[in-house]
């Protein structure tokens, strides 16, 4: 049985707007499943209805075992779930939000109390635990909204754009933190605008644009579609010499069209040939000025199956503006 | 079955003490619940005293016994405002998502909320008899009108609260809930809350007699200046019973349409 599985998830609101347009996924237990896709894209209307806050108008999902529509309550006693933009009360402190929260999932009163103080523990928030959120970086506010997404130790848990606007030192934090629960078992679907982070922590990739699901597969899956990696370099004294540099740097690869004056190539070892494509353009008098190993990254992946850049892109129709409509 | 009420009643208190807690923790929404009934309490009944000497105002020891029924019914009616007013904030920063993500009845959360606007009441209702009594008011019926006043006040509360959070569930916008707040002002000056019905000029005196807030300020008035009166305390319990009714209605609508939006 698959964690999270949709068939032709829809929703539409008013107005005509399908913010997401027939998602088929299918997520396995203990998998990180990165969900990618810019600003407007659909990722966050498919987490709001993945964790019942919004209901399809098309289609079906199952989280855990449970459909999302008809079993709504089911799905949330599974489900942990660290939303956007931490929605946290600045007033409460950060022990008595991870009580509330104990509570909301029915911890009885002494569980609680222990789990609490494990749960700030773990997150690092022990110091900080009886201050107000208010008070607390960027940073604390996500580590307390992920423990708060703990306190009934969730099977699946979501985490929608956990690190957006944070620094890199809390980014990483959070990023070790999500692969210690998942090595502990928990499945984690995790929707990002940042490439490096579902480079670095997903197992499987989708792609969403437009509502639509456009790509699947591992990172290095998805990468390898677009391309094998691919070197750029340029020569001490160049002019007059590019045809022969050419014919040298054939024999390892295909060569690429030169781009501004960069000669490039692309090679199936990736930075195993580096050495050799060096001494073979020596041995023939030519030095090499600057060289540059490119691996495809996914942006390349979502340029080829979109048109348009990852970051940075976005739809006319901003989706927290549909979604707040 | 009581095991799920049980856990839904836990449910009820966590939301409602967190409530209290924001409340107390946040002026602005503790302000109009005591500094301004307060200080127009001090204003009218040092500036228009000489009002119980009018020919047909009711039988009272002084002034201030006479204004500590509309002092109480203000400061219940800017509670509901103020509750209304937290619970839009909760909307707008999404705190309310973090609430239905979890395995509780969404009515938790509005029932949660309003069992800290009835807490409330009863604090207020019990602040302003303190202070009345300590300024010289005095309690006609005694130590059961006391209770009695507390719980009438704690049900007005929830009732008013009912309208607030309704408003605040249909508008999803904190300002729009703020800017019904002039209307509280309206509807209680159009009541006997400062002022008795039958010495106002019509068509004010007419509205005064019927407006079901009337009826709840002497439900709260006529066991502290003139004593018991079944007529007045069933008609304050039906006012309170209607609005509250009116209220859970719109509640419910809100609900629903906020769940056909999907916000």
């Amino acid at each position: 049985m698959a964690a999270i599985e949709t068939h032709q998830l829809a929703r539409e609101f008013e107005g005509g707007i399908r913010a997401v347009d027939g998602v088929d996924l299918e997520v396995a237990k203990g998998e990180i499943y990165g969900f990618l896709g810019p600003n407007g894209a659909g990722k966050t209307t498919t987490v709001r209805m993945l964790t019942t806050l919004l209901r399809p108008t098309g289609g079906r999902a199952e989280v855990a075992g449970f459909d999302v529509a008809e079993d709504p309550g089911a799905v949330r006693r599974k489900i942990g779930v660290a939303l956007q933009e931490a929605a946290l009360d600045p007033l409460m402190t950060g022990r008595e939000l991870l009580e509330l929260q104990s509570t909301l999932h029915g911890l009885p009163r002494r569980e609680t109390r222990n789990k609490c103080r494990w749960l700030l523990d773990r997150v690092g928030l022990t110091l900080a635990a009886d201050r107000r959120v208010g008070t607390y970086s960027g940073g604390m506010r996500r580590r307390l909204d992920l423990a708060a997404a703990l306190v009934h130790t969730p099977e699946v848990l979501f985490l929608d754009e956990p690190t957006t606007g944070l620094d890199p030192v809390s980014r990483k934090a959070i990023w070790e933190e999500v692969r210690k629960l998942n090595q502990e078992g928990t499945t984690v679907f995790l929707t990002t605008q940042y490439l490096e982070e579902a480079d670095q922590l997903a197992d499987r990739v989708g792609i969403i644009s437009g509502g639509k699901l456009v790509a699947e597969g591992t990172p290095g899956t998805l990468k390898a579609e677009v391309g094998r990696p691919h070197l750029e370099l340029s020569l001490v004294d160049q002019q007059g010499n590019e045809s022969r540099a050419e014919a040298i740097l054939a024999r390892f690869g295909r060569p690429l069209p030169a781009r501004d004056g960069t000669l490039m190539v692309e090679i199936e070892r990736g930075s195993a040939e580096i050495g050799p494509i060096v001494v073979a353009l020596n041995q023939e008098g030519l030095q090499v000025e600057s060289l540059d190993l490119v691996q495809p990254t996914l942006d390349d992946v979502f340029v080829h199956k979109t048109g348009q850049h990852l970051e940075g892109a976005s739809r006319d129709t901003d989706e927290s503006e549909v979604v707040a409509e | 079955m009581t095991g799920a009420l049980a856990a839904n009643a836990r449910v009820v208190a966590a939301l409602g003490r967190r409530s209290i807690v924001q409340t107390l923790r946040r002026p602005q929404l503790l302000a109009p619940l005591i500094v301004f009934p307060t200080a127009l309490l001090a204003i009218q009944t040092a500036g228009a005293g000489r009002a119980v000497d009018l020919p047909g105002f009711p039988d009272v020891p002084n002034f201030l016994s006479f204004m500590l029924a509309g002092a109480i019914v203000q400061s219940v009616m800017f509670t509901g405002n103020s509750g209304a007013i937290a619970f839009a904030i909760d909307m707008e920063m999404r705190f309310t998502d973090r609430l239905y993500a979890a395995p509780i009845a969404r009515s938790s959360v509005v029932l949660g909320r309003l069992a800290a606007t009835a807490t409330l009441g009863a604090i207020i209702a019990t602040y302003f008899i303190v202070l009345g009594l300590i300024f010289g008011a005095s309690i006609h019926e005694g130590v059961p009108a006391v209770i009695w006043i507390i719980a009438l006040t704690s049900a007005a509360a929830l009732a008013f609260g009912t309208i607030g959070a309704a408003i605040a569930l249909r508008s999803n916008n904190a300002s729009v809930v703020q800017g019904i707040f002039p209307l509280v002002f309206v509807v209680l000056f159009l009541s006997d809350a400062f002022f008795p019905a039958n010495l106002m000029l019509e068509p004010a005196s007419w509205i005064a007699q019927y407006n079901p807030f009337s009826f709840v300020v002497n439900g709260i008035r006529d066991p502290i200046i003139s004593g018991w009166s079944a007529t007045t305390e069933l008609k304050a319990i039906a006012a309170v019973i209607g609005i509250g009714a009116l209220g859970f209605a719109l509640c419910a609508a809100a609900m629903r349409s906020r769940l056909r939006r999907g916000v």
